[in-house]
């Protein structure tokens, strides 16, 4: 895992020891194109349904930046969507006051999430894990009622209006029916992805991935775990800030919806549903979670809310393994058929 | 001044009749419980429904209340929760979160979202003078902190003095011991979570009138809760009880001089007090 972020192997868990087989590189090579290539085919297949594919985009950045965090670093939290929401506002808040072009904006949610990242950091590892989650649930409550009160600002309630984005690099204006924020949004979903990739295959992602197994041990070989931990939180807080300020651009439009608990729920459903502590499991996660979300809530939102309340039960009584494992749990049955003896691979 | 406090003290005792269960089961049995609050919402429905609609005496559909949400804590612990015992605590988030939404939809399908409202008994209408003129209470105030206070009182000599109180003291202080001393572990916890949700079932009908009732219950008040096991710890019942009344007085006093915080005041209380005693949480006998 020496190779950065273009090493296919970066995709593959260290531990199955199988990344070297030609057989199941160039599978995962195939899977790994048609995933990327699916996202551009979709958007001439699909013309009428750009606005829904860009929140699929979003609640993919959204689902990976808590792998990053859930996944990667092990810690789970109840109040991503703290992060999320306050990219949400920066950017819009800079828009509403006269600065519209939306790289900048992209870059300043992310600092404002990251500034958020590092001063909730100490707070939330400090006691244990239960402390963790509950002071993460009080903080993201915390941001949702600051910004319902302060509706001088924010707009409460109603959200905040007159959003103007500039065309991005100056040469892309965003258009009616969402081509250009489709766009926009896969590719700063892919650019996001590939950084998420370098970072967890780094050494510095190989240390979280430690501290999640063994914290002590990883503390006993010299790694500074409370260091890591922050900085993992920090990093996952700036990656939801950008597809808040994502949401924000794209639809011109800031609700206090960004900050709720329901957020924060649903994104760690998308990461269970697809698979935990890979990559791909958020976007996957993310792609099946949006796409049942629009099937079924045009039926009822109380049916909806059931079906989603259900799936995590299963889930959580079922294991982690989701939508990925499944997929690695059928591939490894066709490999192993394929190469006859009908004995299983290990 | 002295009308907000025992407004305040009427509504600690009925949060720590609603989360005092989850104090057995998130502070005892180390078990994250964040759908303790859709057992509060069973019990309030329950007592809507028999009150509003069959025309049932009041204490009646307290009673019925309390044993429906018993009930369905028994039936949920015996097929639901106990898969996740000693599971991560993220599965168990999940899980519970899981069954917040999946109850929420089915009262919000059964029952429309609006507010629940019921009318209360005559005998337990109207206010009262006390002190000489000094403060005002409703009859309906008084009447929750005298049965809630009865409960609390009722509890800690449960735990203290009977046999099933020592065994599950000792079940929770060491549950390996326990069982190697041939105390049947599982069951007590499951009673306990049954009395636990029975208990949160008579809060939520006692508290339709004081805390309102509709689909969001268990999500609007789960904060609270965790307020109160977080800061009361969790092997008497005399601090979450103390830590409720806490809370029940900054809650009514920040609502009562300053409205446009909202509910800003609790989360932070949440938060601050958190980070002064997050060992207050786990107390004894939870492992980190």
């Amino acid at each position: 895992m020496s190779g950065g972020g273009t090493t296919l192997a970066a995709a593959v868990p260290a531990r199955t020891g199988q990344a070297a087989q030609p057989g199941r590189r160039w599978g995962l090579f195939a899977a790994e194109g048609l995933f990327w290539a699916a996202w551009p085919a979709a958007y001439f297949a699909f013309p009428d349904y750009l606005p829904l594919l860009s929140q699929v985009a979003i609640a993919a950045l959204f689902a990976l930046s808590l792998d990053l965090l859930v996944g990667y670093a092990g810690v789970v939290t109840l109040g991503h969507a703290a992060f999320f929401g306050l990219g949400a506002y920066t950017a819009g808040l800079l828009a509403v006051h006269g600065w519209g072009e939306p790289l900048s904006g992209l870059a300043a949610a992310a600092a404002a999430a990251a500034l958020l990242g590092l001063v909730t950091a100490p707070l939330v590892l400090r006691g244990g894990e239960l402390a963790g989650l509950m002071v993460t649930l009080g903080l993201g409550l915390m941001l949702y009622e600051a910004a319902n009160k302060a509706a001088a600002v924010t707009g409460g309630a109603d959200g905040l209006q007159g959003v103007e984005i500039w065309p991005v690099l100056g040469l892309w204006r965003f258009d009616l029916f969402g081509r250009t924020a489709y766009l926009y949004s896969l590719a700063v979903l892919f650019l996001m992805f590939l950084l998420a990739r370098l970072i967890v295959s780094s050494p510095f992602g190989l240390a979280l991935r430690g501290i999640r197994a063994n914290a002590w041990r990883m503390h006993a070989i010299g790694t500074p775990v409370r260091a890591r931990l922050v900085a993992a939180y920090v990093l996952a807080g700036a990656f939801a800030g950008v597809a808040g300020a994502l949401l924000a651009q794209t639809t011109q439009f800031v609700s206090l919806e960004v900050l709720a608990f329901q957020r924060s729920a649903e994104g760690l459903l998308m990461l269970v549903l697809g698979g935990l502590g890979r990559l791909y499991g958020g976007l996957i996660g993310a792609v099946a979670f949006m796409v049942a979300h629009h099937v079924l809530s045009g039926v009822t939102p109380q049916f909806w809310q059931f079906w989603i309340g259900a799936a995590l039960v299963v889930l959580a009584i079922a294991g982690r393994g989701g939508l990925l494992g499944l997929l690695k749990a059928v591939w490894a049955r066709l490999l192993s058929r394929r190469r006859g003896g009908g004995s299983t691979a290990q | 001044m002295l009308t907000v406090l025992l407004d305040g003290v009427a509504s600690g005792m009925l949060l720590f009749v609603l989360a005092c269960g989850l104090s057995v089961t998130l502070g005892l049995m180390n078990f994250v419980n964040l759908a303790h609050g859709a057992f509060g919402m069973a019990g309030g429905y329950v007592c809507v429904v028999l009150l509003n609609r069959y025309g049932v005496p009041f204490l009646a559909c307290l009673v019925a209340a309390a044993l429906f949400a018993a009930l369905l804590g028994a039936v949920l612990e015996r097929t639901l929760y106990r898969w996740l015992y000693g599971r991560d605590h993220l599965d168990q988030v999940l899980f519970s979160i899981g069954l917040v939404f999946m109850a929420s939809a089915v009262v919000d399908w059964l029952m429309g979202a609006r507010q629940q409202l019921i009318t209360l008994p005559g005998w337990l209408q109207g206010r009262i003078e006390i002190g000489g003129g000094l403060a005002t209470i409703g009859v309906y105030r008084l009447f929750l902190i005298a049965l809630c206070g009865a409960i609390v009182l009722a509890l800690h000599l449960g735990l203290v003095r009977t046999r099933f109180g020592s065994r599950l003291r000792a079940a929770v202080d060491d549950a390996v011991v326990a069982r190697g001393l041939g105390i049947p572990v599982d069951r007590i916890f499951a009673v306990t979570f049954a009395v636990g949700s029975g208990l949160a079932g008579l809060g939520g009908a006692l508290g339709v009138e004081v805390l309102g009732l509709d689909p969001t219950f268990p999500l609007k008040y789960l904060v609270y809760f965790l307020i109160v096991v977080a800061v009361g710890g969790a092997n008497t019942i005399l601090g979450p009880f103390l830590a409720a009344l806490l809370l029940g007085v900054v809650d009514v006093a920040g609502k009562y001089y300053v409205p446009e915080v909202g509910a800003f005041v609790i989360y932070t209380a949440m938060v601050v007090l958190l980070l002064l005693r997050p060992q207050g949480l786990l107390a004894r006998g939870g492992a980190r």
